[in-house]
């Protein structure tokens, strides 16, 4: 199977990277192509590199509270570019009840603090068997 | 040493070969793991610290390894400050009330992410931020309702600002005008430290060199003309936050204080007129002797530094003033409830350190900004050290303590030998511009997650004594989308209500001078007294700075 490829993502204004950084490397240790946007991106910065760079997965590490206005507008404009395909998911200091509105929404799940993190790889691998299995 | 002196510590030597011979072969648990991850003895005894200057130290008098007052905290408790912002100014305005009626004796601003930024609330990129993570603060207009009915000359207030700190200083020193207050009388610290935003924090505006031309426009400008207030906070909070270890902690944000001493002095300032403002911030983590060992070590670093190396005269130089925060990378969203007992462990850490101000954490704050029957937990947790523990009594109790007086020798030691390998790659501003400092930061977080993961280090209620039921559930802080609408409400107002043609006159001086090597604090003063906003004060300068771009790594 190729390697699974992910968009490591900052957006927003918050300059917390701790956590972003620590999972991209895990990610990359799993044996996935890791790309990192770096801090301080818009949703269309964040959108437009998902769609150059062909990833499968997008995560999304924000930890300022504004995570109901840009998350649900990086998933809109990749859908507005029909890429319904890719993964939204991520992380940060988000509380249950908007990490429950978020997947209400149509992203992946979101993890907290605290998450080891096996538990991303596992669930990256299993939702990419699942998707390759429906498209095959 | 006296030859009886050196009688007693041969025999001690004798007993502690004999007691090393019965800890080898004695069963023990699986300590392999100390919290910075190095090892440490299992005893300490008068040979660790044979000869030991601080021995022979008192309080008050250099290198001040024991504390800077002469009389500990019987002269004076701690500040109890904590950090608080959210939504709008009249808001927070209303937290800080509360907070002051419950024995809080001294603010400190949260600002939003927008105004870290020096983004206006109605800014585009400010969208679904403003608010949410400290108090909007976009001009002076906002400056003033923030204090409203708080006396500017009586109460200290500190501001966690950087990026944009002299626009956000600015802000201030216009509001105590209004109230009457003159700059002179103001207390208080701006954090204003930018070299760890490039290394840690991240909340930059500019690139570093002129940036660091804001910093010491400040002191200059400061130093005449509000001379009570600390003209910087040089952090090492946000470094340890990041994944730092205790000793590059120390180091580190030494390193950058050194930093900004060279560039006063190249300023053509003497040492004396800037370095007594200077001020410093530390997070306290959990590994309980460590932490009081580098406050301890820290105080002894700067005062033998400014003296030797920088040839400070005036002891208000040497003094390392500082403020404390527990450390939030150490707090769980799993079982919450046990946070107020390590926010307690640590605060009682930055007291037997010495600190000059604390912040306790709320319990909460792994899920949102706390609420306020957290915080008051929190300031509860300080008010209960200070009044009931008789910690405070004894300046510096631990103090001669084998272990404390080792660790504290080991923690000065490794600083040096850090400050060595920063002046290999060039020095701190070289070592941001290559992300050399950045990477060791990020080596030693990568290594506490692979530790956390392996069970090598206890978190408890996350890797280990962790409850089926999951989440304990605490009620949380709701910011609401109400807070930004009506700040962009009042935003419009003001720049409606504003003389626009002054506006621009300010702004374009301000551009000029920027030009020149001219104070830039001046200009920008005028710039806040005439109503322009932050974001307009920050890209006139931008337009002759340029904007900073960061090394993206992982």
């Amino acid at each position: 199977m190729r390697p699974i490829r992910v968009l490591v993502a900052k957006p927003g204004l918050d300059g917390h990277d701790r956590g972003a950084k620590v999972v991209a490397a895990a990610l990359r240790d799993a044996g996935m192509e890791v790309i990192y946007t770096g801090l301080h991106q818009t949703p269309e910065m964040i959108a437009t590199a998902a769609i150059q760079e062909d990833v499968d997965v997008v995560g999304l590490s924000i930890l300022s509270g504004a995570h109901m206005t840009l998350i649900p507008r990086v998933l809109d404009l990749l859908r507005d570019d029909g890429r319904e395909d890719i993964l939204v998911t991520g992380g940060g200091i988000i509380p249950r009840e908007d990490m429950d509105a978020l997947e209400a929404r149509g992203t992946g799940r979101f993890f907290g603090p605290g998450t080891p993190t096996g538990e991303l790889v596992e669930y990256i691998h299993n939702w990419f068997e699942a998707r390759e299995a429906q498209t095959a | 040493m006296t030859t009886a002196e050196m009688l007693e510590l041969d025999r001690l030597r004798e007993e502690v070969a004999q007691w090393r011979a019965k800890f080898d072969t004695a069963k023990k648990r699986n300590t392999l793991f100390a919290n910075s991850g190095d090892v440490v003895e299992p005893l300490y005894t008068a040979l660790d610290i044979a000869g030991d200057a601080a021995a022979i130290e008192v309080p008050g008098e250099f290198p001040f390894t024991r504390g800077i007052h002469p009389t500990g905290y019987r002269g004076k408790l701690w500040t109890m400050r904590q950090f608080a912002g959210f939504g709008t100014a009249p808001e927070t305005n209303a937290r800080y009330k509360y907070l002051l009626s419950h024995g809080q004796t001294g603010l400190s601003v949260a600002f939003d992410f927008p105004t870290l930024m020096g983004y206006d609330s109605d800014h585009p990129r400010s969208e679904g931020e403003v608010g949410k993570c400290g108090v909007a603060i976009s001009s002076l207009a906002d400056m003033e309702t923030l204090f409203e009915g708080i006396p500017l000359d009586k109460v200290s207030v500190s501001m966690t600002i950087n990026g944009p700190a002299v626009i956000l200083f600015a802000f201030y020193v216009a509001a105590a005008e209004k109230q009457g207050v003159a700059a002179a009388e103001l207390r208080g610290t701006i954090q204003n430290d930018i070299l760890k935003e490039y290394m840690a924090q991240h909340a930059w505006v500019y690139p570093i060199e002129p940036a660091l031309r804001l910093i010491v426009d400040n002191f200059a400008w400061s130093a005449e003309h509000v001379p009570m207030w600390n003209t910087i906070s040089i952090s090492g909070y946000h470094i340890r936050e990041a994944g730092s270890t205790a000793a590059q902690e120390l180091a580190f944000t030494l390193a950058d204080g050194f930093t900004y001493v060279e560039r006063g002095i190249a300023r053509g300032m003497d040492v004396d007129d800037f370095a007594p403002r200077l001020s410093f911030f530390w997070d306290i983590h959990n590994d309980f002797f460590e932490e009081i060992a580098k406050l301890r070590a820290a105080r002894r670093i700067w005062a033998r530094h400014l003296k030797e190396r920088f040839g400070a005269k005036d002891p208000r130089s040497l003094i390392m003033r500082f403020h404390s925060q527990t450390a939030g990378v150490t707090l769980t969203a799993q079982q919450p409830m046990n946070n107020v007992v390590r926010v307690a462990y640590q605060a009682m850490a930055a007291v037997l350190g010495g600190t000059q101000s604390l912040h306790t954490n709320s319990m909460d704050e792994t899920l949102a900004l706390p609420t306020e029957q957290a915080v008051q937990v929190a300031l509860r947790t300080q008010q209960v050290l200070a009044y009931e523990t008789g910690v405070p009594n004894v300046a510096d109790p631990l103090g001669g303590s084998y272990y404390v007086e080792a660790l504290t020798d080991k923690l000065d030691n490794e600083a040096e030998a850090l400050f060595t390998k920063i002046e290999e790659v060039g020095g701190v501003v070289r070592g941001l511009e290559t992300g050399w400092l950045q990477r060791q930061i990020s080596e030693s977080s990568s290594r506490q997650q692979w530790e956390v993961e392996q069970r090598r280090r206890t978190i408890v209620g996350v890797n280990e004594f962790v409850t089926e039921e999951g989440e304990l559930t605490i009620p949380l802080l709701k910011v609401s989308a109400e807070a930004e609408r009506e700040q962009r409400a009042r935003m419009a107002a003001m720049r409606a209500s504003r003389d626009d043609a002054v506006v621009q006159a300010r702004l374009t001086a301000l551009r000029d001078a920027a030009k020149t090597d001219a104070n830039l604090m001046p200009f920008i003063l005028d710039c806040a007294r005439a109503y322009c906003t932050l974001y307009e004060i920050r890209a006139a300068m931008e337009e002759v700075f340029g904007a900073y771009r960061e090394p993206v790594f992982f």
